[in-house]
């Protein structure tokens, strides 16, 4: 049993690592807001991030769900926008998903997010309406009359993933800022009650990480539904711990910090709703 | 990532299940809760027959793995745990292992492995708790011996213990962590007193051990005087590796049982209570995750565990506590009834928070240790 990634995995992490760095910068992803950044989704298709899991007779990368899961995670580090998962899926599918040149998007029980960015849509979102994004980096479409439809388990992991990797980044944030911040004339990291939030972060992000991880490993739907609603209680608390551990600045637009809150509301949503998930997970019992 | 076990380490788990499947069914029923001569019998008896068949030692010389094991199929098949064995086999066991001389590995390891005899922990004071370090009992050395006066508290199995392994201040003016040292004190010794102490569920699962004028050989000393401190950290660490485990896997049981109930009962129409349930098993199914990636890491960095212990410890503590709350839902007005399945294990839940390392200085070790923030003062 060697539950942690493999030096392979560990590689892989560092590339798109050092990829995702070089161009998701806050300020660039500010800038692009919600217009969709084509150059970056074909720079990510040739990397293979969309072509992960296709063989490699069939153009991709023939690695598998562990694999894209550390992927997922690096996007959900730096907030990278866009229609990711549902791209992902459909790669060997829908023409172009693999190596970047189409941009799929799918109806998700009642959301669509980048409908008009999307060159594909998959599902019926004739009745879709715009609705005003809590986060400005996803614009998304309502679909009034959407029944909640089945969760796609791998769906539902690859957003956990994007969850666990926000919930890390939030967690490197708050300590960061807790190291650095001085008032009554030392770090604020030093006194108990902002330290503990800062450890209750890591607690929740490992804890999450280990049933993604496994997860990942067995592809069970009743895991990864799990894995779904432990890794959005580390993303969102997360967020909303880090605001407090900033204080004042944490409630500026400025700061990174709402963007992970927000985003992480979002993939709550998507894939697989906590009601969902835990409704899977009673019916297992 | 990969979460399968070896064919070595399936085919231990194989020979395990085949042993236990034979030699539980020849055990007696356990003894009642106060009953402690009762109760050391059995767990002797117990560790007794995990030595002739050569599971004495799997806490000790055993890979993690085989201990994550061992411990999941022992916990499976209704075996019991270490019980009056724990300090002998997790505590000062591991400690004498590591940091005794040889002749006080042979004297005081094969009793321990063979259930001859028995150890208590004699750490916590009545004014050192969180603060261990701030501990005051005295020992003053004289000629061969050293005499030792004060006050321990929440020694669990004081009552049928042989050895108790104490921490004593022998130099008062060193810093804190260095006058303290680690002796092993016979139970049987003139001037040790027992009181046991009554839990809030009633029962005496520890006590108090005042000491006046004890007088202990020299030769019981484990480490050099006034190096106790470090040397029980060894021991600390052991606690917080896989001492859960068995009680995960329990937790797992109790919780398909609870869904059995509300089903019966028909408390499983409550969609609030269904889901609460549903979240638990996410909870608990990752924390039998995280404690695969726990022993996966330890057997990486040769097999000693690492400050995943208490983040593990932190979630825990906790979940079990919500476990016992959602069973009192489960159970509604029955959950008043002692008398009841689960209202026990609710009272006894309360105190996974607190012992071992209470929360908030788990928090401590998670956030400074681990996160590298300053500490207070």
């Amino acid at each position: 049993m060697r539950f942690q990634p493999t030096e392979d995995q560990r590689a892989l992490r560092r590339g798109v690592r050092e990829l995702l760095a070089a161009r998701c910068a806050p300020q660039a992803l500010r800038t692009a807001g919600a217009r969709l950044d084509r150059a970056l989704w074909r720079e990510l298709g040739r990397t293979g991030f969309f072509s992960l899991r296709l063989p490699e007779a069939e153009g991709g990368v023939g690695l598998g769900l562990p694999e894209a899961v550390l992927v997922f995670e690096e996007a959900g580090r730096v907030l990278l926008p866009g229609p990711l998962v549902a791209t992902h899926l459909a790669a060997g599918t829908v023409p172009g998903a693999g190596d970047g040149t189409t941009v799929v998007t799918r109806a998700d029980g009642g959301l669509v997010p980048w409908l008009d960015e999307a060159d594909v849509v998959l599902g019926n979102s004739s009745d879709a309406v715009p609705v005003r994004s809590v986060d400005p980096l996803t614009p998304l479409h309502r679909i009034p009359s959407a029944p909640p439809g089945d969760p796609d388990p791998a769906a539902v992991l690859l957003t956990a993933a994007e969850q666990l990797g926000s919930a890390g980044r939030t967690t490197e944030t708050a300590v960061r800022y807790a190291k650095e911040r001085e008032q009554f004339g030392r770090p604020i990291g030093a006194f108990q009650a902002v330290k503990h939030l800062c450890a209750q972060m890591l607690v929740r992000a490992e804890l999450a990480r280990a049933a993604v991880y496994a997860a990942a490993v067995t592809a069970d739907p009743v895991e990864i539904a799990g894995a779904k609603l432990l890794a959005d209680e580390a993303a969102v608390q997360g967020a909303r711990d880090c605001l407090q551990v900033h204080g004042g600045m944490g409630f500026t637009w400025e700061a990174e910090v709402h963007l992970h809150l927000k985003r992480a509301w979002v993939r709550a949503e998507l894939g697989q709703t906590a009601a969902q998930a835990e409704e899977a997970l009673a019916a297992a019992l | 990532m990969d979460l399968s076990y070896t064919e070595e380490e399936e085919g231990f788990r194989a020979g395990l299940r085949d042993w236990l499947a034979v030699a539980l069914p020849e055990l007696p029923p356990p003894p009642s809760p106060g009953d402690w001569p009762a109760r050391r019998a059995h767990d002797t008896a117990w560790q007794r027959a995990l030595y002739d068949a050569g599971y004495a030692d799997v806490h000790w010389d055993a890979s993690p793995t085989r201990r994550l094991i061992f411990l999941e199929e022992t916990e499976k098949a209704g075996a019991p745990y270490v019980g009056a064995n724990f300090v002998g086999l997790l505590h000062a066991g591991p400690t004498i292992a590591a940091e005794g001389t040889r002749e006080q590995r042979e004297r005081w390891l094969p009793p321990i492995l063979r259930g001859d005899e028995i150890w208590c922990q004699g750490f916590s004071e009545p004014d050192a708790g969180s603060d261990l370090a701030s501990l005051r009992t005295r020992a003053v050395r004289d000629g061969d011996a050293y005499v030792v006066t004060g006050a321990k508290i929440w020694t669990s199995h004081a009552e049928v213990a042989d050895w108790c392994e104490l921490l004593v201040r022998t130099d008062p003016e060193a810093p804190r962590h260095r006058g303290i040292t680690w002796l092993a004190m016979p139970m049987d010794a003139p001037g040790v007193t027992v009181r046991p102490l009554r839990t809030l569920a009633g029962s005496t699962e520890f006590a108090e051990v005042f000491l006046d004028e004890v007088r202990v050989p020299a030769a019981n000393r484990v480490g050099a005087e006034n190096d106790g401190w470090r040397v029980t950290m060894v021991t600390l660490s052991f606690e917080r590796g896989t001492a859960f485990v068995g009680e995960v896997v329990a937790c797992r049981r109790t919780l398909a049982a609870l869904a059995r109930t509300a089903r019966e009962n028909g408390r499983w129409d409550d969609a609030v209570l269904r889901r609460r349930l549903g979240r638990l098993n996410a909870e608990f199914g990752a924390l039998w995750r995280l404690t695969q990636w726990n022993v996966s890491e330890a057997e990486a960095t040769g097999g000693v565990p690492g400050t995943g212990g208490s983040v593990f410890k932190l979630r825990y503590s906790h979940a079990r506590q919500e476990l016992y709350d959602a069973a009192a839902e489960v159970l509604g007005p029955d959950a008043l009834d002692l008398s009841r399945e689960w209202n026990l294990d609710r009272l006894s839940s309360l105190s996974y928070t607190i012992a071992a390392g209470t929360s908030q200085i788990q928090r401590n070790i998670v956030a400074e240790r681990i996160l590298g923030l300053p500490k207070e003062r």
